[in-house]
């Protein structure tokens, strides 16, 4: 009955105890997540102006890319690009006479959610950007505005505030999908937990504090966001 | 950047839906069989003929055991959107109208669901609560063992509870978009406050939620992948073992790709069908 029973003193954070090793895989995740998010708003953004803006052929391959990345689960996505892009890096590498090099764990995280959290990126601002009144953007053009100043002036700003709430929900989309790294072993909280919990065999625990720290991550998220949120709509009249 | 303007495009009340998911079910078809094609043509496919003979004399049946896979699959994603919007309907329904301790324990069960990710809460069910049984002398003896064991349930029991988290979060704001004056009404005709929701209120609320359920399915077709993590052979988890078995890299994973896309458009179709048979008065 021993490892039924809660001990708390094993999520001490010096090492006996597993807190430290719990709290360590939660930076990682929060790192992998914030970059994540970065490269998937990136590759968002563009993918956002090129649906509007680009060519036929552009425009066909981005919605190949935000199909396939929202119709295949993120887990199977996440395989393929694990294997295939250091597999494609080395090769370019060697190709090119240069030596192989071996991708770090939290790079080669941040590539594969980036590039699943892109295709979702993507949709939100180009909706957001579908949303502002097509009059604001004529109007910049009739003052005869640069695309790019345009796109800094004029649809950047105005964008935002339709783009938040998705945005939000990416973010934390993005937080709880870092835990699939665990299954292609990444150290990050969930795999933290699940050695902390095998080695310790006081499985409940361990995943009932992982449990906590995530929702604890999600929950200042959304305060967060809502604070953004009310920030950037400040004199946007309320709808209803 | 290019000096077009930025418009929408201009929707074809008549044509536009359909057309929407023509155009959405010919762009995955296009990219899935060009991915097929080249994996196709560049690939090791042997492994999948029903008769292929392993280097070590085994007849693996590969093809066969996708198929369980499927069947698994599938299983894991209908009970589970089935069970799970039972459950939430009276999750978002106490929400709204429950007694106060009900409604906070709807509440924080949406919000423990929807904050975590899925894999801590499978994991948490199959390993964390999975130990605490055989610590029960008597539950070994039991007939219950056997279902306890198996981490099958464990992952429909995890899918059902997400579902109904996210869904019952989802029926909460459906409850509160239906109409005031339409509960009124039927108050005023007399109905009692069962048949208000009864014949009111649930199918008012549930016409609202249709579009986004569509996109739910998806998402939790999605999810069951990790019930391999809890040792279930479903399409991926077969998929893993052919990697495994067989020193592939991209093909098993590539055809499970094509079949969960394939499935994808299969939902996605398949709710418009259902969205256009009923009667709704848009704008």
């Amino acid at each position: 009955m021993s490892a039924m029973s809660i001990d708390l003193s094993m999520l001490a954070f010096s090492p006996p105890g597993w807190g430290g090793n719990l709290l360590r895989g939660l930076v990682h995740t929060v790192e992998i997540a914030v970059g994540a998010y970065a490269l998937g708003l990136t590759l968002g953004l563009g993918g956002a102006m090129g649906k509007l803006n680009g060519g036929p052929v552009l425009r066909g391959v981005l919605e190949t890319y935000t199909t396939i990345g929202r119709a295949i689960p993120e887990l199977i996505l996440m395989l393929i690009l694990f294997y295939a892009g250091p597999q494609f890096l080395n090769q370019i590498l060697t190709a090119y006479g240069y030596p192989r090099i071996d991708i770090n764990g939290l790079a080669a995280g941040i590539f594969v959610l980036g590039v699943v959290q892109g295709a979702y990126s993507t949709e939100v601002l180009r909706g957001a950007i579908q949303a502002i009144p097509t009059g604001q953007i004529e109007a910049a053009k009739a003052y005869g505005m640069s695309p790019w100043k345009r796109f800094t002036r004029i649809i950047f700003p105005a964008m935002i505030p339709n783009a938040i709430p998705g945005l939000a929900n990416l973010w934390l989309n993005v937080t709880k999908d870092t835990a699939l790294l665990a299954v292609v072993g990444f150290s990050e909280l969930m795999l933290e937990t699940k050695q902390a919990a095998g080695t310790s065999k006081a499985y409940f625990m361990f995943y009932v504090a992982a449990a906590l720290l995530y929702l604890a991550l999600s929950q200042v998220s959304i305060l967060i966001f809502s604070l953004i949120e009310k920030r950037q709509r400040r004199g946007i009249a309320r709808v209803s | 950047m290019t000096d077009q303007p930025i418009t929408a495009a201009r929707p074809n009340p008549i044509t536009d839906g359909t057309w929407q998911s023509m155009k959405l079910f010919g762009y995955i078809t296009v990219a899935i069989l060009i991915a097929v094609g080249l994996a196709v043509w560049l690939g090791q496919w042997g492994w999948l003929d029903p008769s292929f003979v392993k280097s070590n004399g085994t007849t693996p049946k590969f093809l066969e055991q996708f198929i369980n896979g499927l069947w698994r699959t599938l299983t894991l994603l209908i009970v589970s959107v089935v069970v799970g919007y039972a459950l939430a309907v009276p999750i978002g329904l106490v929400q709204v109208t429950g007694p106060r301790p009900l409604a906070w324990l709807a509440s924080a069960f949406c919000t423990f669901i929807r904050g975590t990710p899925l894999l801590v809460q499978l994991w948490l069910l199959y390993y964390g609560l999975g130990s605490l049984f055989p610590q029960v002398p008597w539950i070994r003896q039991s007939f219950l063992w056997d279902y306890l064991r198996d981490g099958f349930n464990y992952a429909m029991l995890a899918f059902i509870l997400s579902f109904a988290g996210y869904e019952g979060e989802i029926m909460r704001g459906a409850f509160l978009g239906v109409p005031k004056g339409e509960l009124e009404a039927a108050r005023a005709i007399g109905m009692s406050r069962f048949t208000v929701l009864r014949r009111i209120w649930l199918p008012r609320a549930l016409m609202l939620v249709l579009p986004t359920l569509s996109g739910e399915v998806v998402s939790q077709l999605k999810s069951t992948p990790l019930a391999a993590t809890v040792t279930v052979f479903d399409i991926y988890g077969v998929g893993r073992m052919v990697q495994q078995d067989m020193f592939l890299t991209y093909e098993p994973l590539l055809l499970i790709a094509a079949i969960y896309g394939t499935l994808t458009a299969i939902i996605a179709t398949a709710f418009k069908f259902v969205e256009n048979l009923i009667p709704t008065r848009r704008g």
